[in-house]
């Protein structure tokens, strides 16, 4: 019931005022580049999002208690903050301070830092299920601190922490929506544009809904998960 | 195999020395004040229930534990502490590094590293710890995989290959690495019945052709008593008794001792 009284008004929209046709080859240009902006700053964050949660996520697992609590604190921060309020804060307020971003820097700054902060505990679980005689088998083969870290456990880490962090991605780039709060030239605001103007909200707001959709379960799962079977390969399980 | 006898260092001290050595978690002591003294080539069967500390002499002589007390000497040096003026303190991780290099160890898990067929486990520490070029280490494990009977499985994951299999590329691995003493953790505790032979023989022929002073923790009796030059029985910690293996096997003068052999030949 609730679905056909969600469709109905969407239905009728695409019967009465102008075909759904006629809308898309007006606004799919448009709606396209929105898209590729969006493809863009999703595609930057989650490439920031990977190298802090790779530092941050080590960092927590560090003998040094100041390093530890640095990356503690940081962690604590943004994942217990609205991610909205912290892309306000890096757009509105950091001027003020003297530090201008562009839109775009802004909102990938935002959202690298943000999902950094999940991203990281996800890495710091990972190197802790490595199991144990791993650990041992390096340091009886003589190796360095370093070396064990680096030859031997983060590459078994990549297995083990790649279907949580595929979901993370998936969450990161539905929440690239809100970019377009801080002017960014996205799907959403695109969409938003598009709507102000034409009133044709149900036609916007769904299209905007199957781009997304079929971005994330055609273009960035199917990479996610070839990611993940290119890992297994090399551990030897596929 | 009696072309061999143990010998000790010109300068006459042990290969490996514990000192007075105590290891306890919180109220439990695991090991009591041990002293135990292991000469050149010597091969050592460690025996004893279940929480007697045998494993722990082992895993303390790797550096995977600390101790709390007394020292552990390899070559004549203290391994855990470092000389500081006229005494000791607590070695620097180079340090730890640098007397590590002498000591190789085989896990009852074996430990391979699965992100790594078996050439590549054989070659990661030679390269990366000992400087050696691909050329060189890859030789070197050729050799190796090749006396453990393991040449034929070399690019194989260790997920490709059995419980044997894998603990012989582990023994070829800990070889690699050319130690003066390696220690064997119940090295066959963990496979099926029918592969645990091709890991003893391996160990066999280590044992008769290598120049290597092994310390082996191990329930394998009948194997115990073949192979080694002397056998310890570990009880609460300490050593409650020890010999050659016919004299302990056969004539055990300590009643824990006793207890133990009649207990475990009883179940075999």
């Amino acid at each position: 019931m609730a679905l056909r009284s969600c469709l109905i008004p969407f239905l009728q929209q695409l019967g009465d005022d102008v075909s759904y046709w006629g809308f898309f080859v007006e606004y799919a240009p448009k709606m396209a580049s929105g898209a590729m902006t969006t493809a863009m700053v999703m595609g930057c964050s989650a490439l920031l999002a990977a190298v802090i949660s790779l530092i941050f996520g080590l960092m927590r697992l560090s003998q040094n208690w100041g390093v530890q609590a640095a990356a503690t604190v940081y962690i604590e921060f943004f994942r217990g903050t609205s991610l909205l309020v912290q892309l306000y804060w890096i757009y509105y307020v950091l001027p003020l301070m003297g530090l201008t971003l562009s839109p775009f820097m802004s909102g990938v700054l935002a959202l690298g830092l943000n999902f950094g902060a999940y991203g990281a505990e996800i890495v710091r679980g990972g190197v802790q299920s490595v199991p144990r005689g791993q650990w041992e088998a390096a340091l009886a083969l003589n190796m360095s601190p370093a070396q064990r870290m680096r030859r031997i456990i983060v590459p078994q880490t990549f297995t083990l922490i790649l279907p949580p962090m595929a979901n993370l991605t998936v969450e990161l780039l539905k929440a690239t929506a809100l970019v377009a709060l801080i002017t960014v030239v996205d799907l959403m605001f695109v969409a938003k544009q598009i709507n102000a103007t034409t009133w044709l909200s149900a036609q916007v707001f769904g299209t905007a809904l199957i781009i997304y959709y079929i971005m994330a379960r055609f273009a960035l799962i199917p990479f996610l998960r070839w990611l993940e079977v290119l890992a297994a390969r090399k551990v030897g399980k596929a | 195999m009696d072309t061999r006898h143990p010998q000790s260092l010109p300068d006459g001290s042990p290969l490996v020395r514990f000192a007075d050595v105590t290891k306890s978690y919180g109220d439990l002591t695991v090991l009591d004040k041990l002293n135990l003294d292991i000469a050149q080539n010597e091969m050592v069967s460690i025996i004893g229930p279940s929480g007697s500390g045998k494993t722990t002499v082992l895993r303390v002589l790797m550096t995977l534990e600390t101790i709390n007390d007394g020292v552990i000497y390899v070559d004549g040096e203290p391994l855990t502490h470092m000389p500081s003026g006229a005494g000791l303190e607590v070695a620097s991780e180079s340090y730890l590094r640098q007397r590590r290099s002498k000591i190789g160890m085989v896990f009852q898990q074996f430990n391979l590293f699965p992100h790594m067929t078996a050439l590549q486990n054989c070659i990661e520490a030679p390269m990366q710890v000992l400087g050696l070029s691909r050329d060189e280490a890859e030789e070197r494990a050729l050799d190796l995989l090749q006396m453990v009977g393991m040449d034929s499985k070399k690019d194989q994951h260790p997920t490709r290959l059995s419980g044997g299999q894998q603990q012989r590329v582990a023994i070829a691995r800990a070889l690699a690495m050319r130690p003066q003493v390696m220690l064997l953790d119940e090295v066959t505790s963990a496979l099926d019945p029918e592969v645990i032979g091709e890991v003893l023989n391996v160990i066999r022929s280590l044992n008769s052709e290598h120049n290597l002073t092994m310390i082996m923790v191990t329930h394998q009796m009948g194997f115990a008593r073949e192979i080694s030059d002397r056998v310890c029985f570990f009880y609460e910690g300490k050593i409650a008794e020890q010999g050659s293996p016919e004299k302990l096997f056969e004539d055990p003068q300590n009643e824990r001792t006793k207890q133990f052999l009649h207990a475990v030949l009883d179940a075999n």
